[in-house]
């Protein structure tokens, strides 16, 4: 084992997509995923327990691909990471199960890391080692927040995050007025390219020089677009679909880039990563790219693939993890629906680990049997 | 392995005998508990994982959050010491242990005031397929009948004639598998769950909220 390079597998299933990835130190071996995102698409959103049926399905099947594609025996792993949270409780709860099941048969230490600290650390896969500190802005379905990291593996604190929905949960919900379909952010992307950013002024969230410099608000801006695209309708009047996204589009990702590149000023940051989902984003990534180049930031910002959720994320958190000598999770390790983001990941019992919030309410709030 | 029921059991058993065993009741720690389990039962016995040559896992009737961890454990044991793992539902775990050679049927707790249930013609054959419903809607087919597990405790009116034991033990699944596979390995399910229920389809308002506060 090369203790600089360890050789990790990450399971990622907070959510709907089954990943497994395999890591060499920064190198990526291997990235299956298998997506539940279609059955949920009639829904308009994610339903839990299909993910979780979809989870249990896909779990081992996937494991094996990405040890075939990385062309290497479980046996020579360096440790099994896996997603503790947060996330949704039943869909985690498959991965930890499966991670805990694969690490105690095989005798490798097991990591169990935060979804979003897998977030930001997927971009070493890409672009080498994270400067420290690292501002990142992640932004997807679930999250919309500013996170400050001077150590991957042990320090993310949170600037800013949103209050009330996420980036991507107003895509959904704005395709949804739309007639779209779902997930709403690709389509978009898509019709955005061919609209007037300009053309409707829709609201800037948080935006007033006595808000929240770094938390986010998208509901108001939600509304406010469903509210001009009815208005249009009950008129009779066609409803420009391009300049609707364009402008909703453009709305989002003004506030998005604006704070972070002004978080960055203001912690003294010369980097800025973007992930998650919506990183994804054409719009997103090109506003950044301007931005940062006018302050002297340098934007990192993985490929589509590595924003939206993947085990690989997770196997480069756990790399770092082991590559750093962080203390292994035990056997007890629980699913955690709301981990903390403080928590980059959650060391066995023995290492002292002082849960700052209850378990045993955390756990209790959700019902365990739908 | 059973974690179909609000028991987390696991059992070792030499093909003649139990050689270790755990059983822990609480229907919201599944996910906690089993791994250690697993591990206790197996150091009680002196052994190691890689010892083992095949797996037998309850595939429910079940709710399914605690179903899941039991299938999925079983899984990934199974693909990574390239061992087989054989299904059993968890209802004839319950009947094998109950020893009753009459007529009876088994009830778990299936929540939503329904119980998962079969019947049996003794502890060893089941009668048809296990199924969902509510304790009402069946006690007069089941009338005169013994009724075995927790279902049969929640609902005194339904199943007056209520009958131990009142959990899954993973010993008495252990035990079924160990005669079948003596007498030549018939009478498996394939290890996958059996919810008897679809998915509530229902998107959560603010679905996949994992924001940090
Ligand atoms: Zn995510």
């Amino acid at each position: 084992m090369a203790a600089d390079e360890p050789l990790v597998l990450g399971i990622e299933t907070s959510c709907d997509e089954t990943g497994v990835g395999i890591v060499h130190g920064t190198t990526l071996l291997a990235d299956a995923v298998a997506s539940s995102v279609d059955t949920h698409a009639r829904f308009g959103g994610v339903v839990p327990e299909i993910a979780s049926r979809a989870h249990l399905e896909a779990m081992v099947p996937t494991i094996e691909r990405a040890l075939k594609t990385a062309g290497i025996s479980a046996k020579d792993l360096d440790g099994i990471a896996v997603t503790a949270g947060p996330g949704l409780a039943g869909a985690l709860l498959v991965g930890v199960s499966a991670a805990k099941a694969y690490a105690y048969a095989l005798g490798k230490p097991l990591y169990g890391v935060n979804h979003l600290a897998s977030h930001i650390c997927v971009d070493q896969l890409e672009h080498g080692k994270l400067p420290e500190p690292t501002m990142a802005l992640l932004v997807s379905g679930g999250h919309s927040s500013l996170l400050l990291s001077a150590d991957i593996t042990s320090d993310v604190r949170p600037l800013g995050a949103t209050i009330d929905d996420a980036a991507g949960e107003a895509f959904d919900k704005i395709a949804r007025v739309l007639d779209l379909g779902f997930p709403g952010g690709p389509v978009i992307d898509r019709l955005a390219r061919e609209g007037d950013p300009a053309a409707i002024a829709f609201p800037r969230g948080l935006s007033g020089s006595r808000d929240p410099a770094y938390d986010f608000s998208f509901s108001g801006l939600k509304t406010a677009v469903a509210r001009w695209i009815e208005a249009k309708r009950a008129a009779g009047e066609d409803v420009p679909v391009r300049d609707v996204a364009a402008s909703f589009q453009e709305a989002v990702v003004d506030v998005l880039t604006r704070k972070a590149v002004r978080a960055c000023k203001d912690e003294g940051v010369d980097h800025l990563m973007i992930g998650g989902g919506v990183a994804a984003n054409s719009r997103l990534r090109a506003l950044a790219e301007e931005r940062c180049e006018r302050a002297g930031i340098r934007l990192r910002v993985p490929r589509p693939g590595l924003c939206t959720d993947n085990g690989a994320m997770v196997a480069a958190l756990g790399s770092e993890m082991v590559a750093r000598n962080r203390p292994a999770s035990d056997l007890e390790l629980s699913a955690d629906s709301s981990l903390p983001v403080t928590d980059p990941h959650v060391p066995g019992a023995s290492h002292g680990h002082a849960h700052d919030h209850d378990h045993v309410h955390e756990v209790s709030k959700e019902n365990l049997y739908p | 392995m059973d974690t179909a029921t609000p028991a987390v059991t696991v059992a070792l058993h030499d093909g003649e005998a139990v050689v270790a065993s755990s059983s822990q009741v609480d229907a919201r720690r599944h996910g906690e508990l089993l791994l250690p389990a697993v591990d206790r039962v197996l150091k009680e016995a002196g052994l190691t994982l890689d010892a083992v040559t095949g797996l037998v896992v309850g595939v429910g009737p079940g709710p399914y959050t605690g179903l899941r961890v039991g299938l999925v454990t079983a899984a990934a044991f199974s693909s990574a010491l390239a061992v087989p793992v054989h299904g059993l539902c968890t209802l004839d775990g319950l009947a094998y242990a109950s020893g009753i050679d009459e007529p009876f049927a088994v009830a778990t707790d299936a929540r939503r005031k329904e119980v998962y249930w079969a019947r049996y013609d003794d502890s060893r054959t089941r009668v048809g397929d296990a199924a969902v419903d509510r304790p009402a809607d069946i006690a007069e087919r089941l009338a005169g009948l013994p009724v075995v597990g927790a279902g049969a405790r929640l609902y005194p009116d339904a199943f007056p004639d209520a009958r131990d034991p009142g959990h899954q033990s993973a010993a008495a699944l252990a035990g079924l598998a160990a005669e079948r596979l003596a007498a030549g390995g018939e009478g498996f399910l394939d290890p996958l769950p059996m919810y008897l229920r679809r998915p509530d389809a229902q998107v959560p308002k603010n679905y996949k909220v994992v924001t940090p506060k």
